[in-house]
């Protein structure tokens, strides 16, 4: 039975603290007011993509029909305004993730291009062969490929830390496989499978205590909670502007000024350079080295909206509420019989991954998407974890501040229909 | 509810929950794997040839409920038929799930899966099976894709 809701679609007794108004958030996204087969729609995918606020869809609109021109090199009032609105987002990318200087902030295409880039650059200038790197077990592919690929490269050992069966990192057995041959660490800070908020300032100290860098991959954490790069002290930090409430094809690396400058560029061409002669090519200083090419220019721009509605949401008082729809999320659907929730880490956001015993995940998915609601099924680019638990692939609901309680029940309630129409 | 009830129609859940042919078979003709990475199905099947004739399939691996009933039932269906008729099935059901017509009461049983057309994400799903009918059919014996 769905408990009986108010107006705002919110339990009685489970009440966002005050001051998140979800019902005005939800109207900041036009997206979520239509009906999928005839049924309201609840988009439970939030961490395949989140939906865009009117106000970044207004921003990118305002852009290409007042502003729109190649940045860096005109000298028309268009260009100059175009440079002002990408290198502003870059500062508020900056006082996002607070760090040190806007030179730290890297425009790149995403996450993905994130880690490559570190991979190639980092990775390629400091490891050898016999030395290693080390992630672990919970990685995303993109966070394992581009290691293996520098490991093979460079004769290198590719380490992988074990996680225990809540789908949290065996700490110290990780701490055990940072060795003298270790050149660097790459960590998820949250799950896209399992949820798991990881204990990122940890590793990084015990990486640092052994003069190892740290990249932690953020492409789930930056939605969700707050983060601050100098308290971390990470090296690298990675994200996707997408997932975030901004457009696709626009994602941030952070680096440390430091090694940023000590890195050999990632791609070459245009922008990057300071001189160019047939016989010697100077480099533009950082960030600007890793930017070859005219750049996502109203990626950058939609992504700096997103931060700054982001601003105006109160991000703490967001994640609590989340917090608060993932406890109802995990104990209505954990509930059901027949129900295994795959990833019951002590420290959780937004995803709930779980399966159905007897129905595949993708049957779920395709009645779940009849009763208007959109999950994922599948491996979620996390084929070792669902090695570890035994599953070929999972449910995923994924949450974020524009969802509601009653949306809860709604996934609650078709879980059972599908238990009746396999039963 | 009529679309899903089209797509999960009760011999389909059936071969779901009991799959027939479901083993491996000794001494076989031929054989192939249907895997489909993004979702993660996967199933062996096995043929014995007596000349053009089928004499055996069968299948194992596993899958969602429409790649598995799938996978079933076309062993049911392909059983004692020579190689051309098979083949002409395996066309048949395809045009059927991708909707490009034909005449699925020609398909016995298989026109169950006719409702499959209403759901394009799952075509994959109910042609996975019939991909590796085709390459065991033509000797490729290595892993087919759907992706």
């Amino acid at each position: 039975m769905r408990p009986a809701t108010n107006l705002l679609g919110l339990v009685p007794g489970r009440r966002p603290r005050p001051g998140f108004d979800v019902a005005r958030v939800r109207r900041d996204f036009p997206i979520l007011d239509q009906c999928v087969f005839g049924k309201p729609l609840v988009y439970l995918d939030n961490a395949a993509t989140s939906h865009k606020p009117r106000f970044v869809i207004n921003t990118i609109s305002h852009y290409f029909e007042r502003d729109n021109s190649n940045i860096h090199r005109g000298l028309h009032n268009l260009s100059e305004r175009s440079t002002r609105a990408y290198e502003g987002a870059r500062g508020k990318v900056q006082k996002f993730i607070n760090a040190a200087d806007a030179a730290e902030i890297v425009f790149v295409r995403g996450t993905t291009e994130a880690i490559n880039l570190v991979a190639a650059t980092y990775g390629r200038s400091r490891v050898g062969a016999g030395d290693e790197i080390l992630i672990t077990e919970m990685e995303h592919h993109s966070n394992i490929v581009p290691w293996q690929m520098l490991a093979e490269e460079k004769a290198a050992v590719l380490r992988v830390a074990p996680i225990n069966d809540r789908g949290e990192i065996v700490l110290d057995r990780f701490e055990a496989m940072l060795t003298d041959r270790t050149r660097i660490v790459s960590v998820v800070h949250v799950s896209n499978s399992l949820g798991t908020v990881n204990p990122v300032r940890q590793i990084v100290e015990m990486a640092h205590a052994r003069g190892v860098a740290v990249l932690i991959d953020g492409a789930q954490a930056a939605p969700h909670r707050p983060v601050d790069v100098q308290a971390l002290d990470c090296d690298f930090y990675a994200f996707s502007g997408h997932k975030m409430y901004g457009p696709t094809g626009i994602g941030v690396l952070y680096g440390k000024r430091r090694l940023l400058e000590e890195m050999p560029p990632y791609q070459v061409g245009g922008d990057m350079i300071s001189s160019v002669t047939f016989e010697k090519t100077v480099y533009n200083a950082v960030p600007h080295k890793f930017e070859a090419g005219t750049p996502n220019i109203v990626g950058s721009i939609g992504l700096g909206a997103a931060i700054g509605y982001l601003g105006g949401i109160d991000l703490p008082r967001a994640a609590a509420y989340e917090d608060e729809l993932l406890a109802h999320a995990t104990e209505a659907v954990g509930s059901i019989p027949g129900v295994r929730l795959i990833g019951t880490a002590r420290e959780k956001a937004s995803v709930l991954s779980f399966s159905v015993e007897g129905v595949h995940p993708h049957d779920i998915g395709t009645i779940l998407d009849q009763e208007g609601i959109a999950i994922r099924a599948g491996h979620h680019c996390t084929q070792p974890v669902m090695r570890h638990f035994g599953v070929p692939a999972t449910v995923r609901a994924s949450l974020c501040f524009y969802n509601t309680h009653e949306e809860i029940d709604a996934l609650a309630d078709a879980v059972r229909k599908v238990q009746k129409v396999f039963a | 509810m009529s679309e899903l009830a089209e797509l999960y129609q009760q011999v389909i859940l059936d071969h779901n929950r009991a799959p027939r042919n479901f083993r491996a078979i000794a001494g076989a003709t031929c054989s192939a794997e249907g895997y489909n990475p993004l979702c993660g199905d996967h199933f062996t099947l096995a043929l014995s040839m007596d000349g053009d004739r089928i004499t055996d399939a069968a299948f194992q691996g596993t899958g969602c409920a429409i790649s598995k009933a799938s996978a079933s039932m076309m062993t049911e269906a392909v059983r004692g038929l020579l190689r051309a008729e098979a083949e002409a099935i395996l066309d048949a059901f395809h045009a059927m799930v991708t909707g490009r017509g034909g005449d699925p009461s020609a398909l016995g049983k298989l026109a169950a899966f006719s409702g499959v057309s209403e759901f394009p994400a799952r075509v994959k799903c109910a042609t996975l099976a019939w991909h590796a009918l085709r390459a065991a059919l033509e000797g490729r014996g290595a892993a087919v894709s759907t992706e």
